[in-house]
């Protein structure tokens, strides 16, 4: 236990953590990272530019919070990226191959993920199949049958509804960071205040505790997947609509991405303590640094190397934390 | 009055079968002691009270109900509560959220939304229910992960008592305690007894069983095989009922000493 007077620090983060939900340490993060930005390069500090990052990181802040959601309740999706690489080709299939009204294609997108998510929520729960193991194959499944709806080849020519979903900007806001702010709301409530939240970490701190105190576990986790991959689906619809075309390649990797911006959030990596706030912070770290690292001209293979130290660097210091609190 | 009253009860695990056709009641307001060596099948009889396991065959009822069918929340609903001797807590939440997993209480937010939970709600109430337990804890904001072995024990007591049960079940809870918070818990299942609550003791140390319980079952092979009032038994006979007869004075003996 700690000491009887804790310093100041320790009360301010026990307080953050206890009031907001959030990590202090990710919040000094990203504004240490943006202050290094600022003096870095004269382009990053504006108001543009914020907007791109908040933009570029609308897609992944989807997928982490679905990560959130998966990672707190002690599962795992690996399959976010191909999920939402699936979804987008689904919506542009829907839309322009078949020629639906763009409110069915939207549908299409978010059903396509939802259906992957309950398949993977299926497996898990009732065939017995690790979450790492279904979901690692799940990532194979979308992304293969992504690749063979559209037969390899981007699908162009969406009509104007949905490219105003990824491309429109109400009162200079664009439409993906309306979307992801909403989407984020919406997900704290539910993770912070409300039972299914609750019983979600319940879930991954300790399936026994939740299984006796008579939460039916596994039609939970069922639940859980599916949101996981609806989520996804999302992501894959504001990518699509962003980029005007249902990209089979879309989301390669992305799940990297969003597991690291739910990780440096403050999500448990083995469940039971998980906050959107914290992660919204973790993915705009995770923007801040390609941003900026793209503004400085760094080739993305860096970029990509830099996420993967990320990861490892914030899974490393979560633990260490939780050991050194469990040796005093 | 007949509280809970199982009969012919039978659970196996693939080729191991754990209880052989249990025959058990207990009625309103009285102690049992459920004793046995280990792997006699008291925790797998008592999960099959809580519904944890579905018993193979047999009846269980509750209140004049029966419960075979139900799941572990419905049963806990109907006033089944047990602590588990793992206790059972989530530790990386607080004292509330422990007490009320899966029962918490709800409000409208902002009077629209319902579903969400009304934690100041809990809070008050998990404090009070504390309170009751004379008990004192660091804080209740507190993860349990971060309190002491009887300090966890009391999260998980108060997380049993909260919803006014008619049967508490006890899976060895003095066994990680020290010898004054062990006086602790049987004051309390004396209390709960003079409440009309019943109690089902589960332990290995046969002074508490035999100093706070009405009666003792001796779990044997999967069954049942000795139901013994406490006022007129003894160490020595319980002893030699739990191993299955022979001389059994040198442990019995070991065991008064305590």
């Amino acid at each position: 236990m700690a000491s009887e007077q804790p310093g100041f620090w320790a009360r301010v983060q026990r307080a953050s953590v206890e009031r907001l939900h959030i990590r202090l340490e990710s919040l000094v993060v990203l504004l240490a990272l943006s202050t290094a930005m600022a003096l870095l390069s004269p382009y990053f500090l504006s108001l543009s530019n914020f907007l791109n990052i908040l933009l570029a990181t609308s897609t992944i802040g989807v997928l982490a919070i679905a990560a959130t959601f998966v990672i707190g309740s002690g599962g795992l999706d690996l399959s976010l990226g191909s999920v939402m690489g699936l979804a987008g080709v689904a919506g542009a299939f829907v839309a322009v191959n078949l020629g639906w009204p763009s409110v069915l294609a939207v549908l299409a997108c978010i059903l396509a993920g939802g259906i992957a998510g309950y398949i993977n929520g299926q497996l898990v729960t009732r065939a017995f199949v690790p979450a790492f193991i279904v979901t690692l194959g799940m990532l194979g499944l979308a992304r293969g049958l992504a690749l063979v709806i559209s037969q390899g080849r981007a699908i162009y020519g969406l009509p104007p509804e949905i490219v105003y979903i990824g491309q429109g900007r109400p009162f200079g806001v664009p439409m993906p960071v309306i979307i992801l702010v909403l989407t984020a709301i919406v997900a704290h409530a539910v993770l912070a205040y409300t039972r299914f939240g609750r019983h979600t970490l319940a879930l991954g701190d300790s399936e026994g505790a939740a299984r006796a105190a008579g939460i039916r576990v596994e039609h939970h986790r069922r639940i859980i997947y599916t949101l996981s991959g609806a989520l996804a689906g999302l992501a894959g619809l504001l990518f699509t609509a962003r980029v005007n075309a249902g990209d089979p390649t879309a989301g390669i990797n992305y799940e990297l991405t969003a597991i690291t911006a739910a990780i440096i959030g403050g999500t448990n990596l083995f469940g039971g303590r998980a906050s959107i706030l914290g992660t919204m912070i973790g993915a705009l770290i995770m923007g801040v640094l390609q941003n900026g690292l793209t503004l400085l001209a760094v080739q993305s293979y860096y970029q990509q190397m830099a996420i993967g130290a990320v990861l490892i660097l914030a899974v490393f210091i979560d633990q260490y934390q939780v050991r050194k609190e469990s040796r005093v | 009055m007949t509280l809970l009253s199982l009969r012919g009860i039978r659970k196996s695990f693939g080729a191991v079968d754990v209880l052989h056709g249990v025959d058990l009641s207990v009625a309103a307001g009285e102690v049992v002691g459920l004793v046995g060596d280990n792997g006699a099948g008291k925790s797998t009889l008592m999960k099959t009270i809580t519904g944890i396991y579905r018993a193979d065959t047999g009846s269980i009822e509750f209140d004049g109900k029966d419960i075979l069918a139900l799941d572990p929340g419905q049963r806990r609903r109907l006033g089944i509560e047990m602590i588990y001797q793992d206790l059972s807590l989530a530790k990386q939440q607080d004292v509330a959220s422990n007490i009320f997993l899966g029962r918490e209480p709800t409000k409208k937010l902002l009077g629209v939304f319902p579903g969400f939970v009304d934690k100041s709600e809990m809070d008050r109430q998990a404090a009070r229910m504390i309170e009751r337990l004379g008990a004192h804890l660091p804080s209740i904001n507190r993860s349990v992960g971060s309190f002491s072995g009887g300090q966890q024990q009391t999260v998980a007591i108060a997380r049993a008592l909260t919803f006014n049960p008619k049967l508490v079940i006890m899976d060895e809870p003095t066994a990680a305690l020290a010898v004054r918070e062990v006086q602790s818990v049987l004051d309390l299942i004396r209390r709960l007894r003079s409440e009309g609550i019943a109690v089902i003791l589960i332990s290995h140390r046969l002074n508490d069983v035999l100093s706070v319980t009405d009666r003792i079952v001796v779990l044997r092979h999967g069954r049942a095989d000795a139901d013994l009032v406490t006022a007129r038994t003894n160490m020595n006979e319980v002893v030699s009922r739990i191993v299955g007869g022979g001389d059994t004075a040198a442990a019995a003996a070991h065991e008064q000493r305590g």
